[in-house]
């Protein structure tokens, strides 16, 4: 039996991929033949080429499951996660190229410096207990849940962040900018039934806008689009807080969101 | 050794899943200057694949759970070899661990009346698991992550700067517990960002690295897991027990290849889920084993009848525990009454309408969907048996977590030994995690609190860990080409898989001995190409020493034990056998050396040794009826 029929029989196939390998001070976009098979995805490939071509190539992973949201990377310049990219979506002559996410300084081939976002989550104010209830004496409805809980879903594979334009290729956004996935958690806290920050003095949607370049967002959802969860970004979080912190300030873009909502509906 | 940077921490954490960060929070409230090391991002553990729920008898939705019944259940579990004061303070403690989560932000499913939703497991006697659909892993470990940032938080109001009293070190792996005059002084680790070294210097360590997986080829378990806890516990001196118990969880996938093992969570039986063969049999009525006979239904629809009325009727036995099931599973696949790829059928799509599996099971649906093409609303799932949790681990107190034998050592979660017995119930970890995660962080700070002086690290330590990490890259040096790690980790997946599964054989155990030796050997030549920064090849390389370690503790210890018990099934032995409840074995590193003073790679590694356990408290040993012991414990114990 040939190879070619024995690749025909296990469904298997040769794949042309281009990997970006390379570092800060820069790197190109290198050539491979690869084998692929029935069912994998394209981090399947990016092992294999790891433990027969390449065995120094960078890549973040870790459940493959698409629980933890390590291995995003942009594959043909749109961001995924390689664990939940199903090779069979593409076709099979088609050259894969796979990329580390742009927004974010490369450190090696495709893992990127992501600091950016855990030094914006630490500066959301965290939940506020009430001073009144302890531990077991919580008491919520299920219906009063469901909106933060639909945004705790998040996995934190930040395609969000690295897709957003706000950010993307304007460095000089980024000190101003929470990015979605921040907003999305000021947006969760303020929609937590109990949250006692405004007993505290603190007014989360006025934060977000103040503190948290709410007022970048331009609702273009590009956020909502990547994000692998399918949470609804701009619509359940983003506009919501738009819409209360208008309550206080104007903000032309909420005015806009409301008619392109109301024409969409 | 000069060029090592230095820092000193009052406690290290090693590991940042539910056990290393409960364990980072308890040491930093209680004072300590606190270091969290983890290899991967910060919030992306393995503990974020927990999906069924956290154990903890609340009473939420059965008023008649209490602590007790939880004890009773997680010992009937572990087949009674559990370390029962352990079970004693989870079941004790863990409603605790679950209501303080809710201080710190976490979301629960509700129940009608705005308590904690609880939902059945199996073994477990009530419906006892809080839960967020089917991602509560995630749920703690945010939850955890953000109670961490909120300290962060208030350490930058005092002090203005976030890392003062409490700082993680994410992607930096821990190569080895350092120790002086057999006391633990600090930790040897390297940054995979750049590949530079560094040592934190600190008098207490807590190991929080969770399990051992990686080391078989199907798995549901991450990269992350292999074994590192357990082999630097075993590096420091330190002994673990229970090696042989190694939990293969019955419904992993099977189908695509590239995803088998792939866990596919128990609350999809516990919400109604049933398991049949390719006959459309619901097996699992024949295989109710004589010491849970009277708990479970003896008809579909008596099963049926307990979700619904669970007072007038008993739970089907789909909800047997894990063992159980899976070595059903096993005999009905090997009797020929498999489903297409090697499995069998697990089925909500005929018990439950479309719109409660999304509700209730979107991770799943959403898993099948996207990596499998099947839609469980419509058809049935494959599933198989998949290595998924090591009950073995460091032997520790049960009060303090501390270590055997290593004055500032102490472990929690799945890295420790004892809690779990033979067998782990099902949501039993995260409560595992939360409750000993907090206790080891407690007394590490009080450990701390009371030295006089702290052990500096001793400069040969350091150069000799130095010395190891770097020996891959001048692999081809010591004679004979260098090994690829990738086909090393191969062949070690492989041989743990076949020869020391869920099913055992002595002869098979030999051998897997002997691969073992033999791949020890290569794997002091694994060798890589590239620099030190992000160079997943070399990382790979330093994890297979704890990978081998680990396997050998298994195999040796499943060769020794002749019964069939929980996580550990001999063919050659199939009975258990009363006489074995009360041994534990206990693998500490054995001293050969070769001529050169390193460890002999060709010897074993290890030194087994048995260790009778403490006899089980009066008081606890009354919860259970005299009819019910007889099956587990002699007739001296009985009477003692």
């Amino acid at each position: 039996m040939s190879e070619r029929q024995a690749e025909q029989r296990s469904g298997a196939y040769q794949a042309h991929f281009r990997v970006w390998r390379g570092d800060a001070d820069g790197g190109a976009l290198e050539d491979f033949r690869v084998e692929v098979n029935e069912g994998e995805v394209v981090l399947d490939i990016i092992h294999r080429l790891q433990a027969t071509q390449a065995p120094d190539l960078a890549v973040r992973w870790n459940c493959k499951a698409g629980k933890c949201g390590s291995c995003s990377a942009e594959i043909n310049g749109r961001p995924r996660l390689m664990c939940m990219t199903r090779m069979s979506v593409f076709a099979r002559t088609e050259t894969l190229t796979v990329t580390p996410m742009r927004t974010f300084p490369v450190l090696r081939d495709l893992v990127t410096d992501v600091s950016f976002n855990y030094t914006k989550a630490r500066q959301v104010p965290s939940f506020v207990p009430p001073a009144e209830l302890g531990p077991g004496e919580y008491r919520m409805r299920q219906e009063d849940v469901n909106r933060s809980q639909e945004f705790r879903k998040c996995i934190e594979c930040f395609l969000c962040q690295n897709t957003c334009h706000v950010v993307r290729d304007h460095e000089e956004n980024k000190a101003a900018f929470a990015g979605p996935r921040f907003l999305m958690r000021i947006a969760e806290l303020d929609m937590h039934p109990l949250d006692a920050a405004p007993a505290r003095g603190l007014d989360r949607k006025v934060s977000a806008q103040d503190e948290h370049g709410l007022g970048y967002c331009n609702i273009t959802k590009c956020c909502t689009e990547v994000c692998p969860e399918n949470i609804k970004i701009t619509d359940n979080a983003l506009i919501p807080l738009k819409e209360r912190a208008a309550d206080r300030k104007y903000d032309p873009l909420v005015w806009l969101g409301n008619k392109i909502r109301r024409r969409a509906e | 050794m000069a060029h090592v940077d230095r820092q000193t921490w009052d406690v290290v954490v090693v590991g940042a899943g539910g056990a290393g960060l409960r364990a980072a929070i308890e040491a930093r409230e209680a004072g300590m200057r606190t270091a969290v090391i983890c290899k991967s991002l910060f919030g992306k553990a393995h503990t974020v694949m927990a999906e069924g729920g956290i154990a903890a008898s609340m009473g939420n939705a059965n008023e008649h759970d209490t602590w007790q019944v939880h004890f009773r259940d997680t010992m009937r579990g572990g087949k009674f070899l559990n370390q029962w004061r352990m079970a004693e303070l989870h079941a004790r403690e863990a409603p605790d661990r679950v209501w303080e989560l809710e201080t710190w932000g976490a979301l629960f499913d509700r129940t009608a009346d705005g308590r904690i939703s609880q939902r059945n497991f199996g073994g477990h006697e009530y419906p006892r698991l809080a839960h967020v659909g089917d991602r509560t892993g995630l749920e703690l470990i945010r939850t955890l992550q953000q109670k961490i940032v909120s300290l962060q938080q208030e350490d930058e109001r005092v002090s203005g700067s976030y890392e003062e009293g409490l700082k993680v070190f994410q992607e930096c792996t821990v190569t080895r517990v350092l120790t002086t005059d057999g006391q633990v002084a600090g930790v040897f680790c390297y940054d995979r960002e750049s590949g530079r070294f560094f040592v934190l210097e600190a008098p207490a360590v807590v190991l929080a690295t969770g399990g051992i997986g990686k080391s078989f080829k199907v798995t549901s378990n991450s990269w992350e897991y292999t074994g590192d806890g357990h082999a630097l516990a075993l590096l420091a001196g330190a002994p673990l027990i229970n090696m042989e118990f190694v939990q293969f969880h019955p419904t992993g996938m099977v189908w695509p290849p590239s995803v088998k093992g792939i866990l596919v969570t128990e609350s999809v039986r516990g919400d109604g889920g049933v398991l049949r063969n390719s006959d459309g049999k619901r097996f699992m009525f024949d295989y109710v084993p004589d010491v849970f006979k009277e708990k479970y239904a003896e008809s579909e629809a008596e099963g049926d009848r307990w979700y619904e009325d669970p007072d007038r009727n008993r739970r089907p036995p789909e909800l047997l525990p894990r063992d159980e099931v899976a070595r059903a599973i096993n005999a009905e696949v090997k009797a020929g009454r498999g489903s297409p790829h090697g499995g069998v059928f697990l089925d909500v799509s005929t018990r439950m309408p479309a719109e409660v599996i999304t509700r209730r099971l979107p991770s799943m649906h959403h898993q099948f969907k996207e990596l499998a093409d099947v839609d469980i609303t419509a058809e049935p799932m494959e599933v198989g048996p998949t290595c998924h949790y090591v009950m073995g681990g460091v032997e520790v107190d049960p009060d303090t977590a501390a270590a055997t034998g290593v004055p500032g050592l102490f472990a929690a979660g799945e890295v420790a030994g004892g809690m779990h017995g033979s067998n782990r119930l099902g949501g039993n970890s995260l409560s595992d995690l939360l409750v000993f995660g907090r206790r080891a962080g407690l007394y590490a700070a009080e450990y701390v609190g009371g030295l006089r002086a702290r052990p500096i690290p001793e400069p040969r330590g350091i150069d000799a860990a130095e010395a190891e990490a770097l020996r891959p890259f001048s692999a081809e040096e010591g004679g004979g080409p260098a090994e690829n790690p990738y086909t090393l980790h191969q062949e070690l997946q492989q041989s743990m898989n076949d020869l020391v599964g869920i099913i055992r054989r002595e002869g098979e155990m030999a051998e897997a001995l002997e691969r073992l030796a033999k791949l020890r050997v290569r794997a002091r030549r694994a060798g890589v190409e590239g620099h030190r920064q992000y160079n997943p090849g070399w990382h790979l390389s330093l994890d297979l020493r704890n990978m081998l370690l680990v396997s050998e503790c298994v195999a040796r210890a499943a060769l020794e034990r002749t019964e069939s018990r929980g996580g550990h099934t001999r063919d050659d032995h199939p009975q258990m056998d009363r006489r074995w409840r009360n041994v534990n074995l206990v693998c500490q590193l054995a001293d050969d050396r070769d001529a050169a003073g390193d460890p002999d790679p060709a010897l074993g590694q290890i030194r087994l040794s048995r260790r009778e356990t403490p006899p089980i408290r009066r008081d606890l040993l009354e919860l259970f009826d005299k009819d019910e012991l007889v099956k587990y414990l002699t007739d001296e114990e009985l009477s003692r």
